[in-house]
């Protein structure tokens, strides 16, 4: 079951430039959370705040506080802990080259020390059957390297990876904007079906996306928060008039 | 007239195109070819010059002394898998290590610029140094001469070619592969080695194989530390022969028979040269999966 995500004054930098001004705002469980935004706004900082990732910059620096099912996830547990519990999903696919796929799903798992073979298999078919990628690929599980598939499949196949280790939130950084529109639109089928069970976090640049998925849309501009509403309130009757102007798409 | 005059320009240009294309093509042929050429002429001359000396007892039966005819080069064939193997043993770990901290743990630190810069510098002393320095520290504090410090020498000379392709190998693993381990909360280092070396290791592979190569003909090192050896030995405590120090002995020799001998040896260290990187590629490569990059 996923968690929600509270996020109270959080700041990032890289280096001198103060990519995140002071963000604050609500997740809610179970449900999926589209951000919006041009580019180099800070939405894709802002996710990577959200598992930690942001930090494996050298130069790269978080204040402020995220709080997952209780827990500050900067304070009260280590990096490698909570990306174990936030899965991400980046916006290029990137299968492990050298695993066949079902060792790229199982990654997650062996990696942590987890070997019993029996549930491994149980837990691959299950979230290859979740990315809906099963069917096109369980003859070929340990035959085939994961780079070998479709971009599209790849993705997917990522997605997997991320649902193997069964976290409670799952990020993705622009998970389609590498893709065709067929590609696209399994992953938002996806999206809509995974998003009962986890609490999703979308970045995307494209708004028909962020509205055919996500209950709840934040607009980002120049590493500010300037609106966090139901996706219906931003689409159709947003408060603040530079949302309006991004959305009719009169810049950006 | 307007039309057909940009039509014979076009086809103009499209013709000084094709004959650009072809002619850098046949550059480039006749350029693998002259490199090619060298290592192609030589196995011919090896082959005309060596094969006819070659026979069982090349393989079976240690030197005969002078004036005796026969004899054979099995104790430094075995005598240079046993070098060789002292310096794998040294060389590939120390080197493979030195490269995943450069690569990994270290980058632009100061120690790392400074272990970058000393495998350069490294890689650049004449292997003669190498022999000496392994004489000073070995050879001498021990007295005698030995396959160990004949190994040692080797091995130290491996170290700075796999350290730095090793390095370079890693560099060129994406980025985004190492993000997709971290993402899944794995620990920094279980990411690197199952990882990032993981992926990187075909290059790895060629890395120490190249390195390998190259000490498998070396001469100078041995002379002062392995020292050459016409009997079977044993152990690593005693001077012990190598094929290129075979080959060394006996093509300076005044002695026909002898020189027959050495093309004999010389052919003899190619063919198990090549047969040893092949090997090493055939069983690393039973793994790979298809459509791995």
């Amino acid at each position: 079951m996923g968690v929600g995500i509270e996020v109270a004054n959080l700041n990032a930098w890289y280096g001198s430039n103060h990519t995140l001004q002071d963000i604050s705002l609500n997740i809610p469980a179970n449900h999926a959370t589209a951000l919006i935004g041009p580019s180099g706004c800070g939405k894709s900082t802002f996710v990577r705040c959200l598992n930690r990732m942001h930090e494996t910059n050298p130069i790269a620096r978080v204040t402020g506080t995220v709080r997952m099912g209780g827990i500050d996830i900067y304070e009260d547990v280590k990096p490698v802990e909570i990306r174990r519990r936030v899965g991400m999903v980046f916006q290029r696919p990137n299968p492990f080259p050298t695993m066949s796929i079902y060792d790229n799903v199982a990654a997650g798992l062996k990696l942590n020390g987890y070997t019993n073979r029996k549930s491994l298999d149980e837990i691959v078919e299950k979230s290859l059957k979740n990315s809906a990628l099963w069917d096109e690929v369980k003859d070929d599980l340990k035959k085939k390297s994961g780079a070998s598939l479709s971009g599209g499949q790849q993705q997917r196949l990522c997605i997997a990876r991320a649902l193997a280790v069964d976290p409670e939130v799952l990020l993705m950084d622009e998970p389609a904007s590498a893709l065709d529109p067929v590609s696209t639109s399994k992953i938002e089928d996806l999206i809509f079906q995974l998003k009962t069970q986890y609490t999703i976090v979308i970045v995307t640049h494209n708004m028909q996306q962020a509205a055919r998925v996500a209950e709840m849309t934040g607009f980002f501009l120049n590493g500010r928060m300037v609106e966090f509403d139901s996706t219906q309130k931003i689409f159709t009757n947003p408060s603040d008039k530079r949302t309006e102007d991004y959305i009719t798409g009169r810049f950006g | 007239m307007e039309a057909a005059s940009t039509g014979t320009k076009f086809q103009l240009r499209a013709r000084i195109r094709g004959l650009i294309d072809s002619g850098a093509t046949i550059l480039a042929v006749l350029s693998t070819l002259l490199v090619i050429l060298p290592l192609v002429a030589i196995f011919i001359y090896l082959l005309l010059k060596g094969a006819s000396s070659l026979n069982l007892d090349f393989f079976i039966r240690t030197p005969k002394p002078v004036g005796e005819a026969g004899g054979g080069m099995a104790n430094a064939i075995v005598g240079s898998a046993t070098l060789l193997a002292v310096a794998s043993i040294l060389g590939v770990p120390m080197g493979i290590f030195g490269g995943v901290y450069l690569a990994e743990f270290g980058r632009g630190t100061k120690l790392a610029n400074a272990i970058r810069f000393t495998a350069d510098v490294l890689n650049g002393v004449p292997s003669i140094v190498m022999g000496i320095a392994a004489y000073s520290l070995i050879v001498l504090p021990q007295g005698h001469f030995s396959a160990f410090a004949g190994g040692v020498a080797l091995g130290i000379m491996m170290i700075p070619t796999i350290c730095r392709t090793t390095e370079e190998m890693l560099l060129m693993v994406p980025h985004v592969v190492r993000e997709a381990a971290l993402g899944l909360g794995v620990p920094n280092w279980r990411s690197v080695l199952s990882i990032t070396v993981k992926t990187a290791s075909p290059g790895i592979i060629t890395g120490c194989m190249l390195a390998f190569a190259r000490v498998a003909g070396e001469t100078a090192p041995l002379l002062f530390t392995a020292l050459g050896n016409n009997f079977w030995s044993t152990t690593l405590n005693e001077p012990i022969a190598a094929l290129p120090l075979q080959i060394y002995v006996y093509a300076i020799s005044p002695y026909d028979d002898w020189h027959r001998l050495a093309w004999a040896g010389a052919l003899v260290l190619i063919v198990l040269i090549v047969l040893a990187v092949s090997l090493v590629r055939y069983v690393t490569s039973r793994g790979v999966l298809k459509g791995a990059s």
